[in-house]
């Protein structure tokens, strides 16, 4: 008699494969962990971090938790308040994604979802999670790593164009301060396009989230992000890393607007690893009290013919201190790259603080790069030309603050999205006005 | 009215005199021309009766329609019926051209306690206005001043003025950087604006804006005060002797 073939169901064969599978991300995660432990969290000897120590700044780390049924209401009854325009919403609650908060029924089509979770036992998608090369030293990147709990992975097919906005929504419940940790995933196929829209929000302001994004943007494909990073309340903290990978003739654009949020460090650390790859980075902060933004970017240009943008406004008030760090590295094979990038701010105070480090690395010999950075004040020239047609000092300080903002937010090109930050951006300028009025 | 008397001004952060014991009148319904040289303190006098805050002034008093106006910041001189079309007009980037003058029509509205204007009726008196001008509709929706040339931001600044409909309106140095055409279209939007109630004055460096916006009376200005008075023929004297003799006067 022949040895009896012993029969698998689907689920034990899937099973089975997720632990042949699993030492490989357990491995990654490990080593990503051990990368943290060693480091330790990063501070202000540690180049890229050395304008936020987070080491001086983060006292205590709260712990995750997972919501309970009340918590879930809440967040329905938030989620239909929140103001993202007509989108296909993609929810995580509390560090883990939540299908029956999300739109699920109404994907676009050639768009695929799947939790972070069970992405990472049906495939291998480790080297998708972790692309070489971006963020690999940073420890908050390889905590993220190693403590991500859940996300959500979106897979965009080939040549499919999503007219509708995708919305990833990370949101966090009330009740004691706590912790989440996300990492997400959209792959865009060749020749696709569409725009993600990311929004954060919790109830209460003692918070810790940690959020890495990671984008592939396949060979001619078009994406466009637009978020809006930051929570409510002086005890938020929000670490947001944003990898993304640019492959041949993809064009990726990615707008933020920062406003409101204690501590808030934005890192983006995109690499350009293919010909005629199209890169555009831009955002607007809005700071006040003694709240901490940073944005720190990492432009790799790896390949000929790529073109880079990035342009970030400030508007500081208060005692807030704003941060922002560009670095391009054109390399030695990367000729006829063109990049400009712009920086500048307005500080409106005395105690407010601006630190604006640009700096270009250029191996090839011919490229066109430049950049610009300035930290100023409104121009009186201009307030007396306003007051000298009527319009008294503070209206016409708001209106240059609303034009020097709106500037900015032009490069969003959802229209819908532009006017909901456009007068996110009026209502922090009217507070500005109402608060110090005696 | 302006009255200006016995004025003395010096930059608000420099130990240096401009205006030194200047007076002169401009009488409602009058249109007067200030004449003078490069670095006469014409464009000072313009920003100082317009309360611009890089001067000090030292000795004198300013006044329109009997009250002084020292005591009070650029809007509220604005609001009070002053308007100053400048020689330079600030660039404004990220405000439409409409939005500002809505936003300046609407705060002297406030100020004066009058009610704001309705859109419809702001957007014909605007485009009513921009027509008389030759100012096409496109160039309201862009940025104030952004890439205007010369001709269009002076225009603009006429249109400004046309629309607020001030008191006392000080024209600085309208005709610089204008070619024949638009110095007429702007000579015309300065002309419709004479009448019994307003008082203009019209600072130049040439005599050559004065044969399209004749004034009233003609005063010359050098090293910061008024060296002579008179009607319309002393500026064609000026333009045919220069200032020579009132630099040398005023020495």
């Amino acid at each position: 008699m022949g040895e009896l073939k012993q029969v698998r169901t689907d689920a034990e064969a899937a099973l089975i494969a997720a632990w042949d599978r699993a030492p490989a991300q357990a491995d990654w995660r490990k080593a990503a962990f051990a990368r943290f432990a060693m480091a330790g969290l990063p501070h202000r000897r540690i180049e890229s971090w050395h304008y936020t120590d987070l080491r001086g700044l983060l006292r205590t780390a709260l712990p995750t938790r997972a919501p309970d049924s009340a918590a879930v209401e809440g967040a329905r009854a938030r989620l239909a308040a929140l103001r993202i325009g007509a989108a296909t919403r993609l929810v995580v609650l509390d560090g883990a994604f939540r299908p029956d908060l999300s739109d699920m029924d109404a994907l676009p089509e050639g768009v695929a979802v799947q939790s972070l979770a069970a992405a990472l036992v049906a495939d291998d998608i480790v080297s998708l999670l972790a692309p070489k090369g971006l963020g690999d030293d940073d420890s908050i990147v390889a905590l993220n790593a190693a403590m991500m709990q859940d996300g959500v992975v979106v897979r965009i097919a080939p040549g499919a164009v999503v007219e509708r906005n995708i919305a990833l929504v990370t949101l966090m419940s009330g009740g004691a301060p706590h912790a989440a940790f996300v990492r997400s995933l959209v792959d865009v196929g060749a020749g696709a396009r569409a725009r993600i829209v990311e929004i954060a929000d919790s109830p209460v302001a003692e918070i810790q989230s940690h959020d890495a994004l990671v984008l592939r943007v396949g060979e001619g494909a078009e994406l466009e992000h637009v978020a809006h990073v930051g929570y409510e309340g002086a005890g938020a903290m929000q670490l947001h890393s944003l990898l993304a990978t640019l492959q041949r003739d993809a064009t990726f654009n990615s707008f933020c607007l920062v406003a409101d949020g204690g501590l808030v460090r934005r890192q983006i650390f995109a690499h350009l690893d293919g010909e005629r790859a199209t890169l555009g980075l831009r955002g607007l902060s809005l700071l006040r009290g003694r709240e901490h933004a940073d944005t720190t970017l990492v432009v790799d240009h790896a390949l000929p013919y790529g073109v880079s943008r990035e342009f970030y406004r400030h508007i500081l008030d208060g005692e807030a201190t704003g941060v922002y760090q560009g670095q391009v590295c054109v390399r030695q094979h990367a000729q006829k790259t063109d990049g400009a990038m712009k920086s500048q701010a307005l500080v409106l105070a005395e105690g407010a603080a601006m630190y604006n480090k640009p700096e270009l690395e250029i191996f090839a010999d011919d490229v066109v790069c430049g950049h610009g950075a300035t930290v100023g004040q409104l121009d009186e020239d201009q307030i007396f030309y306003l007051q000298a047609r009527g319009l008294p000092r503070a209206e016409a300080e708001a209106l240059l603050l609303e034009a020097f903002a709106n500037e900015a937010i032009d490069f969003v090109t959802d229209e819908t999205l532009r006017d909901i930050f456009a007068q996110e951006a009026r209502e922090w300028l009217a507070r500005r006005v109402a608060e110090r009025r005696p | 009215m302006l009255e200006i008397r016995n004025l003395a001004v010096k930059l608000a952060d420099e130990d240096k005199q401009i205006i030194n014991g200047l007076s002169l009148t401009v009488k409602n319904g009058e249109v007067a021309a200030i004449m003078g040289p490069n670095g006469s303190g014409k464009s000072t006098l313009s920003y100082v009766v317009s309360g611009k805050e890089d001067y000090e002034v030292t000795g004198g008093d300013i006044l329109i329609d009997g009250e002084s106006v020292l005591e009070m910041d650029a809007t509220e001189r604005a609001n009070n019926g002053l308007f100053l079309a400048f020689q330079y007009p600030i660039e404004i980037p990220g405000v439409a051209t409409m939005t500002f003058l809505k936003a300046a029509l609407n705060a002297q509205a406030r100020a004066r306690g009058e009610k704001e204007l309705q859109t419809p009726e702001f957007m014909k008196r605007v485009r009513e206005a921009a027509k008389k001008l030759g100012i096409d509709q496109d160039m309201l929706k862009r940025p104030l001043n952004v890439g205007f040339s010369g001709g269009e931001k002076k225009r603009m600044e006429i249109l400004q003025m046309a629309l607020l409909q001030p008191k006392l309106a000080i024209l600085d140095e309208t005709d610089s950087g204008l070619d024949i055409d638009a110095l007429r279209i702007v000579a015309d939007g300065v002309n419709a604006l004479r009448a019994p109630d307003r008082a203009i004055l019209v600072i130049t460096h040439y005599q050559r804006l004065l044969d399209y916006i004749k004034p009233d009376t003609v005063h010359v200005m050098a090293r910061g005060r008024i060296v002579k008075t008179g009607g319309p023929e002393l500026a064609l004297e000026l333009e045919k002797h220069g200032y020579r003799d009132f630099v040398g006067e005023a020495a």
